[in-house]
């Protein structure tokens, strides 16, 4: 990122910005417009999916073909009463969704739709913002998003959410560590934290799924652990524990989780598709025009999607301790193995 | 069923978790598992898509009843004997019979019902009704469709059973 501006917005980290400040603000609230637009769709295609995989339509009765009933299920959420159990915790009970909300929100500024294009006679970067500790930055919010769901399991004074809220951050612990692991041989071979740089390099480069394909696993994995999907959605064990931290959440609440829940899903797609599928690259067709890039880069997501919802098609559920367990003796140990050889590589070439 | 005589007998077990095997044999079984739910992906739905699309009921569905009259002369078959009202478990059936007179003749016989009810919301559809008329003047219809907004409309008057019903419940045909 040479040609782009160095600006230290955030403390400790630099991002790069080729636009003015109004630019910048416009093009914030458009990307977390594009996530809150991609959440119901991930929300339809996900149920229409599980349908088909289950020899059943999935909904198809409010609009053409289902469109509108992730629409309608939120309207529907959002005009119901904003219950609180009388144990709980006023304050934090409330705070915990916005706060999940606000994580999943700004994870998603950090991906790359595009690279800088010129729009109106303004250069826009399409992406939120590109800050020089890109997989750093996803699991500090990530973290952060965790804090949404172990305050609401906690505040919630209900023993299912708590407990809950206790797997969640277990799970934590085990997966971020193989997560980011997974992530330091792309980072070791590009020689950058910046997620646009890993798709630049992966522009000239092959594809870090074919350099890295331990990594890329363990990433996926460790993404549906992450984001809380079936078969490590032990965190809201429908049939364990009720709903886990969102037992006692209803209305705007449980549609504040549920939203975040997918825009995490999204995310990890994303990311994940930045990293290692190329972002909004096309193999074969280099000069592609820069208007298909975001198109490229949300199709490639819901490739992982669709993986995901497949995964939660098949797999049934982990026990606790077959996850723990997976996590840090199978996920662990690959994934630091993995970052050895690739620096032993790199050193060496 | 006796075991066959035999010293020793081989029992199939699962393999013991795991060790590195393990871990081979869990992404095996996991690859085997989504090759499963895409081929179950590729075959389609198979749900009916019911108020659009109706599976045919077979010729002998026990449905809404129907009364029945003579072809050739537009006579009622039922002669109010309260048969079918005897027979009836749920006891779902009103009958007041009233005698035939020359300038009056409603049905066949000597007598007719005068007042002829069914209470579908009490009906189990049983048949019995249809066994134990001695003219075969009540049978079992094809509809099913009988939900409605009101208790009171569920019971059925003589003329709603005598009419013609709607043509609504698609029919199989026999052997089909």
């Amino acid at each position: 990122m040479s040609s782009a501006l160095a600006t230290n917005v955030l403390p400790l980290a630099t991002t790069y910005a080729v636009e003015t400040w109004w630019v910048q603000v416009i093009k914030g609230i458009v990307i977390a417009l594009i996530g809150f637009t991609l959440i119901p769709a991930a929300v339809t295609v996900e149920r229409k999916l599980l349908g088909r995989f289950q020899h059943r339509y999935g909904p198809n009765r409010a609009g053409p073909y289902g469109t509108l009933q992730a629409g309608a299920d939120i309207l529907k959420l959002l005009g119901k009463e904003n219950f609180r159990p009388a144990a709980s915790d006023g304050f934090l009970f409330y705070l915990a969704p916005i706060l999940a909300v606000i994580a999943a929100v700004a994870t998603f500024a950090i991906i790359p739709l595009g690279e800088v294009v010129t729009i109106f006679g303004q250069p826009v970067g399409l992406y939120g913002i590109d800050v020089g500790i890109g997989p750093l930055y996803l699991f500090a919010l990530g973290s952060i998003a965790f804090y949404g769901l172990v305050l609401g399991g906690f505040a919630s004074g209900s023993k299912y959410s708590y407990l809950g809220a206790m797997r969640a951050a277990a799970q934590l612990i085990s997966y971020e560590v193989a997560m980011g692991l997974a992530l330091v041989g792309v980072i070791m071979i590009t020689g950058s934290l910046s997620l646009v740089d890993m798709v630049e390099y992966q522009q000239a480069n092959l594809w870090f799924l074919v350099t890295q394909p331990v990594g890329f696993l363990i990433f996926v994995i460790a993404g549906m652990a992450e984001t809380n999907r079936a078969p490590f959605d032990l965190v809201e064990a429908d049939s364990e524990i009720v709903a886990g931290y969102m037992t006692e959440y209803g209305g705007g609440g449980f549609a504040s989780f549920y939203a975040a829940e997918y825009l995490n899903m999204i995310v990890a797609g994303a990311v994940a598709t930045t990293v290692f599928l190329g972002g909004w690259a096309i193999p074969g067709w280099s000069d592609a025009p820069t208007w298909i890039a975001p198109f490229v880069v949300i199709i490639k997501t819901f490739i992982f999607v669709f993986f995901f919802v497949w995964i939660r098609a098949t797999l049934p559920r982990l026990r606790y301790d077959q996850l723990m367990s997976f996590g840090w003796k199978i996920l662990l140990p690959l994934a630091t193995l993995n970052a050895l050889i690739t620096a032993i590589v790199v050193v060496a070439i | 069923m006796p075991l066959p005589e035999h010293d020793s007998y081989f029992i199939q077990r699962g393999p013991e978790p795991g060790g590195a095997g393990g871990v081979g044999r869990a992404f095996g079984e996991t690859i085997r598992g989504l090759k499963t739910t895409f081929n179950r992906l590729i075959e389609g739905p198979d749900t009916v898509q019911y108020p659009e699309e109706k599976i045919p009921v077979y010729p002998r569905f026990r449905g809404r009843h129907r009364l029945h009259r003579f072809e050739d002369t537009g006579l009622e078959k039922c002669v109010g004997c309260s048969l079918c009202a005897a027979a009836c478990p749920a006891d779902c059936i009103r009958v007041v019979a009233a005698e035939n007179t020359p300038d009056h003749r409603v049905s066949g016989g000597e007598r007719y019902a005068a007042v002829y009810e069914i209470n579908m919301s009490r009906c189990i559809f049983c048949g019995y009704c249809e066994l134990a008329c001695p003219f075969d003047a009540i049978t079992m219809g094809n509809d099913f469709e009988l939900a409605d907004y009101n208790r009171s409309d569920l019971i059925f008057t003589k003329e709603m059973l005598l009419a013609e019903p709607l043509e609504r419940t698609p029919l199989r045909a026999e052997g089909e």
